[in-house]
């Protein structure tokens, strides 16, 4: 590979290491910036007198007696119970996750089994709905679950994202399925499974990182998602993030910012452990409709 | 595969596609067309030992015999369509007919509350987007070009700002560029302006607003285009070096026109996504400098009125314009399968 001829001249290397470490930090920076400053006092965060005082924390030396303080982790957590949103969060992505994998499966397996016309069709269709904004639908679910009484609830709330998830996850699995030679399920069937079971014995136990993949892209689905749940939800069952927005609100105008600081840190946390852990996960789904095409 | 089983397996994830997204798609179009009833009212005379007095109040039983009448409202037609709030056609023609210049027009548009936040829509997806796919490709060659062992490193803090969600990496964004925060002091002091302040800007927030999205999308272009030069043919490359290729004639006449479907397909997916920009308005609260059709929906649907006719027509308006973005996206769809077939 290294050959001579593919040796860069210094400037360049020196261009591009310089490059990829200004972008390194414009990427990670904002991230350890503010998990460092989530531990002061809002005056040594955003401070007035000196940019500095956010590192070494001087005001909240004198208020608290040492420079690092969880003030605000209580406050949020505790005070303005964000627990209550962190539970929420995770009961609804636990069953969006589940909720929409099962369907997903079923239905993206019968889209790459099947030679026919309409499954074209289909698939169209499911682009049309993934490309369509979550919150031109809301105004469509507010009536009749005003009217049914389910307003409001985390049932609600899962199965209206279990549905919005569901092209995307169809289109993520349909290409996944494609991948696994149809000889598989055929020899199934001919020692005598019904499609069915060729589909729960044979296919789903070779399909397990496709599946991994597409619940960990549920997963953030759910878990990013603002416009839907900040208004299908009511108050006492908010999940982090419409509850993040509400901190805004609310606890800015009371100077609680730093309540608000520690509830951003503590809804990223998640996410970093799982970009550590599911990095090539990731990768490979970002890419599996590009790289084809 | 049977039409039979393949009904059987399709249903579950059809019928949640059909009830929650079809359905409601449909009833925002009813809901457009319709406006609240007005409550009925009525004249009362009270007469007391001063005299009599007429007050006019709502008759609670007519107004709610017309809404249980006919529960979808009154029949408007396309009247929320063409009114102050969505497309304005009668302000329109007025500013166009009283104009002094072509840039008064476009201010005395800016007034209007579908074409400001149309404006600020259009600029961000139009510059976000090209600015992206630039910055994700050199992220993408210049990972590329180093050592291995690194590579897994950058490619991880490269995925946050994208994985993070949109309203918390806003947020954390916005505190960093407050006047208090770490950048908004590193802006004042390099402009030497010590009130220097973005929010109070609106060609500044525009600029925050922008440079939120290219961070935010960079890596998503970074990691296909990154999986697209792995596959670049080595032998292309070789001879092209063997042809005196510089190494900028190489990226320009070799992995550009490589990568160039994926370049494609990074354009039309930011496009749509660009488009549909709303949280970092939330999360910079740039309300008041920069609105976004989703913004609109979202402020008319919350608080205490929920205004949903209001809300209904600017939600079919942004789905004609994502359904105009959408249609390269679909031709492309069409083309694979008339390939394939």
């Amino acid at each position: 590979m290294a050959s001579k001829a593919q040796e860069k001249p210094l400037s360049l290397r020196i261009l591009l290491t310089v490059f990829l470490v200004i972008w390194l930090i414009a990427a990670a920076f904002p991230f350890m910036w503010t998990l460092w400053g989530s531990f002061k006092v809002e005056l040594d965060f955003f401070s007035i007198a000196n940019w500095r005082d956010a590192l070494t924390g001087p005001r909240t030396e004198f208020t608290y007696g040492h420079p690092f303080t969880g003030a605000g982790y209580a406050g949020a957590w505790i005070q303005e119970e964000f627990w209550r949103s962190v539970i929420n969060t995770f009961i609804v992505c636990f069953f969006v996750v589940c909720i929409s994998l099962t369907l997903g499966t079923l239905g993206g397996y019968a889209l790459s089994r099947s030679g026919h016309n309409y499954v074209f069709w289909l698939l169209i269709a499911a682009l049309m709905f993934r490309a369509l904004p979550p919150i031109t639908l809301v105004s469509g679910y507010l009536p009749p679950f005003f009217e049914w009484n389910i307003w409001g609830y985390l049932p609600t709330a899962i199965i209206v994202l279990v549905a919005i998830n569901q092209p995307f996850t169809l289109w993520m699995l349909h290409s996944f399925f494609q991948k696994i030679p149809k000889e598989l399920d055929e020899s199934a069937k001919v020692d005598g499974c019904t499609q069915f079971q060729a589909f729960r014995h044979v296919i789903i136990p070779v399909m397990w990182p496709g599946v991994i993949t597409t619940g960990l892209f549920s997963f953030l689905l759910a878990y990013n998602d603002f416009a839907v749940t900040a208004m299908l939800l009511s108050e006492s069952n908010r999940t982090m993030i419409p509850a993040v927005a509400a901190f805004l609100g609310t606890t800015q105008t009371e100077g609680n910012v730093m309540f608000a600081v520690a509830a951003v840190v503590s809804a990223t946390v998640p996410l970093f452990i799982m970009v550590m852990f599911f990095q090539r996960q990731i990768v490979s789904g970002l890419t599996a409709g590009a790289v084809k095409g | 595969m049977k039409h039979k089983t393949f009904f059987w397996f399709f249903l579950p994830t059809a019928m949640a596609m059909l009830i929650f997204i079809a359905a409601p798609l449909v009833s925002v179009i009813m809901q457009s067309l319709f406006l609240p009833h007005e409550a009925v009212l009525i004249q009362v005379e009270n007469c007391g030992p001063f005299g009599c007095t007429q007050q006019t109040s709502i008759d609670q039983e007519a107004t709610q015999a017309l809404r249980d009448a006919a529960p979808m409202g009154r029949f408007a037609g396309l009247e929320v369509y063409f009114d102050r709030g969505h497309l304005a056609t009668a302000e329109v023609a007025e500013a166009w007919r009283t104009r002094e210049s072509l840039g008064a027009f476009f201010g005395e548009l800016g007034n209007l509350p579908f074409y400001r936040a149309m404006a600020f829509t259009l600029t961000y997806t139009f510059t976000v987007t090209p600015l992206l796919i630039a910055l994700g490709f050199f992220i993408a060659v210049g990972v590329n070009s180093v050592t291995r062992q690194i590579r897994g490193f950058l490619i991880f803090f490269s995925l946050l700002p994208m994985i993070v969600t949109p309203l918390v990496g806003s947020l954390i964004l916005f505190w960093m560029i407050d006047a208090r925060g770490i950048l908004g002091n590193l802006l004042q002091y390099l402009a030497n302006d010590p009130d220097l302040s973005l929010k109070a800007s609106t060609p500044l927030m525009w600029i925050s607003l922008i440079v939120y999205g290219i961070w935010s999308s960079a890596p998503f272009a970074f990691v296909v285009f990154y999986a697209g030069l792995q596959t670049v043919p080595q032998d292309t490359l070789e001879s092209a070096q063997i042809d005196g290729a510089t190494r900028w004639q190489q990226i320009r006449y070799v992995l550009v026109p490589h990568l160039m479907p994926l370049i494609t397909f990074v354009a039309l997916i930011q496009l749509m996504d660009n488009f549909r920009v709303f949280e970092p308005i939330i999360g910079f609260s740039a309300q008041a400098h920069a609105t976004s059709l989703s913004w609109i929906i979202f402020n008319d649907l919350g608080g205490e009125t929920r205004q949903l006719s209001a809300a209904a027509t600017t939600s079919v308006l942004t789905v004609l314009c994502v359904a105009i973005l959408l249609t390269p996206v679909l031709v492309r769809t069409w083309r694979d399968f008339k390939g394939k077939a």
